[in-house]
């Protein structure tokens, strides 16, 4: 009997010992495998909310959270940014479409000078909200790298797309009706 | 389990080659470890059972048993240590400056080896999944071959007795007899022990002299501090313990500090490099050989910030001032178990630019007003007196011409070029067009009447930081310093053991060490000196 409880007791030590190691090593693997994904937002995640200084907006700041219950297209850009440029018009030619539709598109300009902001939107003639991230702070919260960067929330504040890089007027309407909410 | 049962009594585990109470070779075990009759015995472990060889039952203990082999370990160290070297034919991804990503860039300069390297992950080795698991599987197998030995090498040299089977004396390595041995010379030969500070075990007649028990376990000690390193070097995944980012900060502009989840804040009031004195006597020559300026210091003048509000990101946070120094090269400056440590610096950003106004056909250039232009956050309109006024239609920080576009390359003031609309009392609603950059100043229209010229450039330098935080570092000591003892405990010391057997009309003696047998023979002239026992042979060299 002794022999008997001996054994089994030496089979649950092994057992914790193994499990333990093993868990220590999936840690380590999981973290170097994920390091640097951890603060990105990827498609599924809530979208984290923040506040901005507008540029031509009556409101002096606006955050997320105040867009609660529509649709937001979140796109992150800036002057210098070829692609940005080039889908700027197409933005501008949907939106009056998909406001009265609930969905918001709200551009978030990287550019550290004001007045080289208020310029691009007077030439492009832009009516969308216009934020200004000259910290980098939200920028660094969405875990955006290349611009430009965009982000598709639906108005559970969830988001249904990531899309890096230019989009076409094409895509821009696909991922828009997505997100046009319900109600 | 089975248990063996040996002659004298003693019930020992499956596996063990010695028996535990009179060291008498376990019969069926002989062929273990190359025990045989004819030879000196195996002594390792002391020739207690390391019970996961002998049998495999559930799938448990055949994933012990292989961790548990020392040839395994022993493998697994060498791929490491190959593949290691291996990583460095062809630079690590992180230290090449490149700016071709690591899938173009190995292929680019390295052909069909460099694409081969990539794909196995050599280019960011310690990253690499099957790096990672190879080190893993070290620390598997440090843990179970300690567990695995410790246990019954503790066992065996806590059961120890004096009296040892005849074999076990007869087949150690030292072994000597003796005839005709007196009390006297018995008396003498424990007194000896005792004076070179063997600690002796007496039953029966039988003597167990031993030293040095304690170095049996200095791998065992230092196993225990490359597992704490190891936990160390695992801890530095968990973010709140380890930080190592950078920060490049504009003299006068204040950052967020990265990896402090946004609750301090950095200034940069002044960064400057200071060089050595070229007209120095102590100096002079070695900055000519070096062919000029030296530097002397890196420093980053700063004031520290923490933030009072819970506000979002991208809010303007309430800020606190709560330290305030400077930093240099290897001296950062330290908040809440944040090192801020200069590393590197861009001189000679602009800042801001400075223009008179003056008429264009005016030999004296007499200033009709002079406006100074915020390069980072500049105006829109400048009044002047007089009824001037001086609109900043465009602005590109990072000028450059593509396709007959003005555009800017980035948001940095780097090359700013300046498109100024002059509002002129004469005519108030018809602007003047001028175009201003670094080295030239343009009047598109070829017909001004008034010239916008440049007074005075400011300049501002860009410091860059290193923010390490690391809480692991006390570990990674602790585990090193455990480790070192143990090196220090199984190499300065030895194990030495001496048994002596009382026979009909005279003793057996005999002596194991794990090492330094030269140390050990030594130990057993001094012991024996004075009395008539002949010095016990080394069996190891009388065959060879």
């Amino acid at each position: 009997m002794a022999n008997k409880n001996k054994k089994k007791n030496r089979l649950i030590f092994r057992i914790i010992v193994l499990i333990v190691l093993a868990a220590a090593t999936v840690f380590a693997l999981y973290s170097t495998l994920t390091k640097g994904d951890q603060e990105v937002i990827r498609e599924g995640d809530q979208a984290p909310n923040f506040q901005l200084k507008t540029v031509n907006m009556e409101q002096d700041t606006l955050s997320l959270g105040e867009l609660e219950g529509k649709g937001v297209m979140l796109n992150f850009w800036g002057t210098w940014c070829p692609p940005c440029k080039k889908e700027m018009p197409y933005m501008q030619e949907l939106y009056p479409e998909y406001k009265e539709k609930g969905v918001e598109i709200v551009a978030v300009s990287l550019d550290d000078s004001r007045l080289v902001i208020e310029d691009f939107l007077n030439d492009y003639g832009l009516t969308f909200p216009i934020l200004h991230d000259k910290t980098y702070q939200v920028n660094d919260a969405y875990g955006v790298g290349y611009l430009p960067a965009t982000f598709f929330i639906n108005e559970d504040g969830e988001v249904v797309n990531k899309v890096v890089g230019g989009l076409t007027l094409d895509k821009l309407e696909g991922h828009l009706q997505e997100i046009v909410p319900e109600s | 389990m089975n248990k063996i049962k040996c002659e004298c009594g003693h019930i020992n585990p499956e596996g063990t080659v010695l028996c535990e109470s009179c060291g008498k070779p376990v019969e069926q075990n002989q062929h273990i470890d190359g025990n045989k009759h004819n030879k000196l015995l195996n002594m390792r472990y002391d020739g207690s059972a390391r019970r996961s060889q002998t049998y495999n039952k559930s799938f448990v203990d055949k994933i012990w048993n292989f961790f548990s082999s020392v040839k395994v370990g022993v493998w697994l160290i060498a791929i490491t240590l190959l593949a290691s070297s291996l990583g460095t034919i062809f630079p690590q991804e992180m230290n090449n400056q490149s700016a071709l990503p690591a899938d173009e860039y190995y292929e680019v300069n390295y052909g069909l080896a460099g694409k081969i390297y990539y794909q196995l992950g050599f280019h960011d080795l310690y990253g690499s999944w099957w790096y990672m698991l190879l080190i893993a599987s070290i620390g598997i197998s440090l843990v179970i071959c300690s567990i695995d030995r410790v246990v019954p090498l503790y066992r065996a040299l806590k059961k120890q007795k004096p009296v040892r089977h005849e074999s076990f004396l007869k087949r150690q390595r030292v072994f000597g007899e003796a005839e005709n041995v007196t009390d006297e010379e018995k008396a003498t030969l424990l007194k000896q022990l005792k004076e070179r500070r063997f600690k002796v075990m007496e039953q029966d007649g039988h003597l167990l002299a031993e030293k040095g028990r304690f170095s049996r376990w200095g791998p065992y000690v230092n196993h225990i501090g490359l597992i704490i390193f190891l936990i160390g070097a695992l801890l530095r995944f968990v973010p709140a313990m380890y930080v190592d980012e950078q920060l490049w900060v504009r003299e006068g502009e204040t950052e967020v500090i990265p990896g402090t989840e946004g609750e301090y804040y950095i200034k940069n009031e002044d960064f400057f490099v200071e060089v050595y004195d070229e007209n120095d006597e102590r100096y002079k020559e070695a900055i000519q050989k070096e062919g000029g300026s030296v530097p002397k210091n890196y420093q980053t003048d700063a004031v520290l910030y923490q933030r009072t509000d819970d506000s979002l990101p991208g809010a303007e946070p309430e800020l606190e001032k709560v330290k305030e120094g400077s930093i240099q090269v290897n001296r950062p400056l330290k908040i809440d178990g944040f090192g801020l440590y200069q590393t590197t610096y861009q001189l000679n950003e602009f800042k801001s630019m400075s223009f008179k106004l003056h008429e264009k056909g005016d030999p004296n250039e007499e200033s009709l007003g002079e406006i100074t232009v915020d390069l980072i956050d500049p105006k829109k309109e400048y009044k002047l007196d007089n009824g001037y006024r001086v609109v900043l239609d465009k602005y590109y920080p990072e000028f450059k011409m593509e396709n007959g576009e003005p555009i800017t390359e980035s948001k940095y003031p780097r090359n700013p070029a300046l498109v100024f609309n002059i509002y002129t009392p004469e005519n108030p609603n018809e602007p003047e067009v001028s175009m201003l950059g670094v080295g030239f100043n343009i009047d598109p229209s070829e017909s001004n009447d008034y010239k916008l010229g440049i007074t005075n450039v400011e300049m501002r330098d860009v410091t860059g930081l290193t923010i390490t935080k690391d809480l692991t570092l006390p570990i990674l000591g602790l585990g090193g310093f455990i480790f070192m003892i143990g090196v220090i405990q199984g190499m300065y010391w030895n194990h030495r053991r001496i048994w002596v057997q009382p026979r009909e009309n005279g003793l057996w003696i005999a002596g194991h060490t794990n090492k330094n047998w030269y140390g050990l023979k030594r130990d057993i002239q001094q012991v024996i000196a004075g009395t008539s026992i002949p010095e016990p042979n080394d069996q190891l060299e009388r065959k060879e």
